[in-house]
């Protein structure tokens, strides 16, 4: 017996689904880049927990540690520094809605051709089958990855970090204007570097003697 | 018991599961709580006697009481919501930081069997919440609408997204050894006492580890995120009463989760550290077996690392800790992995499994 025919399991699908649908439309809606940008990161939970629905644990940790955890941060730290100015932003909206408008339908048709019913539905694309409490969706992952496709991964990672060798080349320059110090420098200064102590004798100014009452030490043979 | 069933139908082994989870995950955060309210007074006494102060003691016995006077004291004052922030943000940031401060808790292991969600990739989801948590203190900068809280948010963020790689790196080297993501796993990996635990083999790593933790809950001498010399209180600069405890609450128990992992990981966790203390029997017990105890022992003696560093280093600079987490830790971390998977094919595999 379930609840309007649906499964435990079905509850939990819908109410992520719809919370990922909506989520992902607002990130396109909303007007502030921080709340776009917030949403997304929502949309990213969500699709974490319709992947776990599916067993795939590795792609939604995944998820949630690359994208989510890194990615999204870097992405909101930009944005808030940003100072947009919304309205110029909306300006050539209207301007632009004549081209837009065709194209964004021409790409919608175009996706609905491929990615719909007639090659993706649910009678082509079977449900995978559900595995023991002890099947390891992280173990088998990288089982596959480090044999059967060890040579694409390798050549993925390759790239990936000519990339950042570039993305640094390009950007990294030494500003002339800027005063920055060298950190490991700094670290490395030994005292005898900044200070020296100079060893001097004792300078006595000589107390003048008024010829009265001089100090006498009568007292010191008591 | 009877009419629930009937009533919940085929939900009833779900409705069951859910209630005795529920019941579970209460089970683990009431002493959790209890340990955070400990901690801020052992902290205060510990730092105390270091300076030669006496530290509390007006409220109860030793001041054993202050933590549950200064969580009275937090209730019951104002929650002052600053005119031009961003009133929803502003009062999600502080769930934000402590919501993950607690889920991370699902995974690790208490006891052999003692743990809330035996999952296999208990490491990753470690990894993954931690991760997350930066976003109550990003969110917190952004809403309050104000510089010092801005600036605290954002070197909060570049520190702990920063200082995340040299601690993940870290934990690379412990599921080399132990081959498993299961944090139950891990410890048992590391049975047989003392010599076995993974702190020896991957001694540079557990440093690190260790230091980035602290870099990570934004702890002295890592605290530039609050920095009160110099941008007040930084990210939680607007915040009073009960929101602010709330960021407190999870800045402690952050400590204690990454205290715990580090006992885990790298001590042996709940091991006894020689294998004969399992065989002293006292009076029908075994008072020095493994167990719960050697788990909370370690824990304690790092989160009195935690307290000693506060009391003993000044701040980092800004621009030192960026340096110390990218330039030094992270290519320590990555020679000591490439090492110890050389090792691993040489005839001392031994020593590193």
């Amino acid at each position: 017996m379930t609840f309007f025919g649906l499964h435990f399991q079905d509850i939990v699908f819908y109410t992520l689904a719809a919370i990922l649908l909506y989520a992902a439309l607002r990130v396109i809606t909303t007007r502030n880049p921080v709340y776009a940008a917030l949403y997304l990161v929502l949309a990213f939970f969500t699709a974490a927990g319709v992947w776990l629905l599916l067993e795939a644990e590795f792609l939604a940790i995944a998820l949630v540690l690359v994208y989510v955890g890194a990615v999204m941060v870097l992405f909101l730290f930009v944005v808030m520094m940003l100072d947009i100015n919304l309205d110029k932003l909306r300006e050539g909206f209207w301007n632009a809605l004549p081209i837009a408008l065709p194209v964004g339908g021409l790409m919608a048709v175009e996706m609905v051709l491929i990615v719909g019913v007639r090659n993706f539905g649910a009678d082509k694309i079977l449900a995978p089958p559900a595995r023991a409490a002890d099947y390891s969706n992280t173990a088998e992952l990288g089982r596959v990855l480090y044999t059967d496709y060890l040579l694409p991964f390798e050549l993925a990672s390759v790239v990936l970090l000519v990339a950042i060798v570039a993305a640094i080349a390009l950007t990294l320059r030494d500003r002339k204007e800027s005063k920055s110090v060298d950190p490991s420098k700094q670290v490395l200064v030994k005292k005898t570097d900044r200070l020296r102590i100079i060893k001097m004798a004792a300078v006595v100014e000589k107390a003048e003697v008024s010829s009265g009452e001089a100090p006498t030490n009568s007292k010191e043979g008591q | 018991m009877e009419w629930l069933a009937n009533l919940f139908g085929s939900y009833w082994p779900a409705v069951q599961l859910t209630v005795w989870t529920l019941l579970k995950i209460v089970a683990i955060v009431a002493p959790l709580m209890g340990a955070i309210a400990y901690l801020t007074l052992a902290e205060r006494k510990v730092i105390g006697y270091m300076q030669v102060r006496i530290g509390p003691n007006r409220v109860g016995y030793f001041g054993l009481l202050q933590p549950i006077a200064d969580g009275l004291k937090l209730l019951f004052k104002e929650i002052v919501v600053p005119t031009a922030s961003n009133k929803g943000l502003f009062l999600l940031a502080p769930v934000l930081a402590i919501a993950p401060a607690f889920a991370a808790w699902a995974v690790v292991p208490f006891d052999a069997t003692l743990v809330l969600a035996d999952v296999n990739a208990g490491l990753l989801y470690i990894l993954a919440m931690t991760s997350v948590a930066v976003y109550g203190v990003i969110i917190a900068g952004w809403a309050s609408n104000s510089k010092y809280a801005f600036l605290g948010a954002m070197r909060s963020a570049a520190q702990i997204v920063s200082y995340e790689i040299a601690m993940g790196f870290a934990l690379v080297g412990v599921l080399m050894c132990a081959n498993s993501l299961n944090l139950g796993q891990i410890v048992l990996g590391q049975a047989g006492g003392v010599q076995h635990w993974y702190f020896l083999p991957l001694f540079p790593l557990f440093i690190v580890y260790f230091i980035s933790a602290v870099a990570e809950t934004n702890r002295a001498p890592f605290d530039v995120a609050e920095g009160e010399s110099e941008i007040v209180a930084g990210f939680h600069v607007e915040y009073s009463g009960m929101s602010f405890a709330v960021f407190f609450l999870a800045e402690y128990a952050n400590m204690i989760l990454v205290s715990m992992l580090a006992a885990i990981m790298f001590l042996g966790g709940w091991l006894a550290p020689f294998q004969f203390m399992n065989d002293i029997v006292v009076f029908g017990f075994r008072p020095l077996a493994d167990g719960l105890p050697w788990l909370l022992g370690k824990v304690v003696f790092f989160l009195f690392f935690f307290l000693w560093f506060r009391a003993t280093f000044p701040r980092y600079r800004y621009d030192q800790i960026m340096r110390l987490g990218w330039k030094v830790f992270i290519p320590i971390t990555i020679v000591w992995i490439v090492f110890v998977g050389g090792m691993m094919q040489t005839p001392w595999a031994y020593l590193f499994h």
